[in-house]
């Protein structure tokens, strides 16, 4: 038997310890690598859209028309914003209803083939490409009733209910069963439960999926295209009539190859950034007033 | 009410070297608060139960022990029917509590579990504040005076011996609270519903020592108001805390069945049957 002594020599410096500790830097140094290059770019394309931006934004910018002539230089995208507020707007109170109603149906109802079926086409709604979406309803709607801020809502609603029903259902999945079960063992409802129980516990996520699906559909430009068409003469309130976005300005500004449009594109570009993220923080800040006093 | 025993257990099959059993060896008492007769489960194909009739007296504190998988959490989560969310969950046999079949097709499933509380494994309080947790379910009719919940607060956290230690945040997160105060959190909301039979599945698993003998505390002071059966895995806990014992069995097929019910005194000095001695003793399981 070998006697055991303090401090044995041998545990440091072994061939086979060095290569682990080897594999565990290397790997180390990819995902730190890996995580810059995904920030950095981010970073990159925040600033640089900035410093573009900054220069054409003024208040002007925010209260006034486009002119007439892109070349020219002054001139805004308020009708832009109001039409991206109120067709976005629009396409949430459609879209997001609906999305957390059907996860809600295949989370806590949706058993078997059909919730399956459900999920399926679900998923593949999520990689069709928008500009069919938009064709689609050019289709059904716009060849009967005409190129409206309505049409491009009922377009961007296509876009955002699969990411809102596949972020909710993901976020109504991780609500611990033992809740569940806790509130229908108290004697609530299946529908008491999802509503005072799961959905509250979700809320922070759902709220989160929610916002991104706004985000995306703020930056929608080719379902619009076919559907709302667009509109720079005047500001339009009426989301029966054809309206600009921002998304659509930026898009019809960019294409000028004139230098005060363009200077209007990065500004433009700059605007809708800032209004997804005052979106998103307004959203996590009530989710959490919310779920705080429920809690 | 230990001593009405009315003589319903099988006959013990004849056992060389042993004398013969002076009890049955599964007591059946009168007037239980809860009991099962012949309830079969099954999850799909698989048997889950055969056979069991158990009987809960009333007022006192009944456990289940056994080995893993043999259906202690089953027949428990039968008796509130919690586990018809199992889609493939089926239940043959009756389940009695008092005189009414908890299986009958106009049981209101939601009465049932009020008068039925269950607590689980894992504390889960909702995240909401400790006050609307303990007034869940009186929410759940309607809008309560404030009054009234306020009541219902105070009484249900001092009978868990929770009120001292939060009532100065009853507005506090309940996920602020530390497991054991959790899980006497949901013992309250369960007092709350108006549950006279609790059940608690392996309530003290997820807990210390220390919060684990309250719960115990606990037990023991409500029995008498309410009726208590408990499944642990914990053969002390059984001993401590239980009035009756129930030992469960993997039968044949895997199968769960009920082997032994008596009073714990007597089952855990000396076992009718050779397997309940086998298990307490240590040998198996």
């Amino acid at each position: 038997m070998t006697q055991l002594a303090v401090g044995t020599p041998g545990f440091r410096n072994r061939p086979a310890l060095r290569r682990r500790r080897a594999k565990s830097a290397v790997l180390v140094g990819l995902l730190i690598a890996a995580v810059v290059v995904a920030v950095g770019v981010l970073a990159w394309v925040l600033v640089y859209v900035a410093i573009q931006g900054v220069g054409a934004l003024n208040l002007g910018f925010l209260t006034q028309t486009p002119p007439g002539n892109p070349a020219a230089a002054g001139g805004g995208f308020y009708n832009g914003i109001v039409g991206s507020l109120i067709i976005v707007g629009i396409a949430a109170l459609i879209g997001i209803p609906l999305g957390i109603g059907a996860a809600i149906y295949l989370v806590e109802y949706g058993r078997g083939r059909l919730a399956d079926t459900i999920r399926f086409f679900n998923d593949v709604l999520i990689g069709v490409p928008t500009i069919v979406t938009g064709a689609f309803i050019y289709a059904i709607w716009v060849t009967r009733f005409g190129f409206s801020g309505f049409a491009g809502s009922l377009a961007l609603a296509i876009v955002m209910l699969p990411l809102v029903t596949r972020t909710t259902e993901e976020m109504l999945r991780l609500v611990p069963n033992e809740l569940r079960e806790g509130s229908l063992a108290l004697g609530a409802t299946r529908s008491q439960t999802v509503m005072r129980v799961c959905i509250p516990t979700a809320l922070p996520g759902i709220i989160t999926g929610a916002m991104l699906a706004v985000a995306r559909a703020m930056g929608e430009t080719a379902p619009l295209l076919l559907t709302a068409l667009g509109n720079d003469l005047f500001t339009e309130y009426n989301p029966a009539k054809r309206m600009s976005t921002l998304s659509l300005q930026i898009f019809d500004n960019a294409v000028t190859g004139f230098q005060e449009g363009q200077g209007r594109a990065w500004a433009g570009a700059l605007t809708l950034i800032a209004i997804v993220l005052i979106f998103t923080f307004v959203a996590r800040f009530f989710g959490r007033r919310v779920r705080t006093s429920n809690a | 009410m230990a001593s009405e025993v009315s003589i319903l257990g099988r006959l013990q099959e004849s056992d060389p070297g042993r004398e013969r059993p002076k009890r049955p060896s599964i007591v059946q008492v009168e007037s239980p608060a809860l009991s099962t007769r012949n309830v079969n489960a099954r999850y799909g194909s698989f048997l889950a139960l055969r056979n069991v009739s158990m009987s809960a007296p009333l007022g006192e504190i009944t456990a289940i022990i056994g080995p893993s998988g043999c259906g202690k959490s089953t027949l428990l989560r039968s008796l509130n029917r919690i586990n018809d969310l199992i889609p493939s969950f089926t239940l043959e046999g009756e389940v009695m509590v008092g005189d009414q079949n908890v299986y009958d097709s106009g049981v209101d499933v939601a009465s049932l579990r009020r008068r039925v509380g269950m607590l689980f494994q894992r504390p889960a309080p909702f995240p909401m504040s400790i006050y609307d947790n303990v007034v869940y379910s009186l929410r759940l009719d309607g809008r309560q005076s404030k009054a009234v919940l306020d009541e219902t607060v105070e009484r249900c956290l001092q009978q868990t011996a929770l009120w001292d230690e939060v009532k100065d945040r009853l507005k506090a997160a309940a996920t602020g609270l530390s497991g054991g105060q959790q899980q006497r959190l949901c013992l309250a909301r369960t007092l709350a519903a108006g549950s006279d039979i609790i059940l608690m599945d392996e309530p003290c698993a997820a807990l210390d020592p220390i919060s684990t003998l309250r719960i115990e505390e606990l037990m023991r002071e409500l029995c008498g108001t309410v009726t208590i059966i408990i499944v642990t895995h914990n053969l002390q806990q059984a001993a401590r805390v239980s009035d009756y014992t129930a030992f469960m069995l993997m039968g044949e097929g895997r199968a769960g069945e009920l082997v032994e019910l008596g009073r714990t005194d007597e089952m855990f000095a000396d076992p009718v049957d050779k397997r309940t001695e086998d298990y307490i003793t240590g040998r198996f399981g």
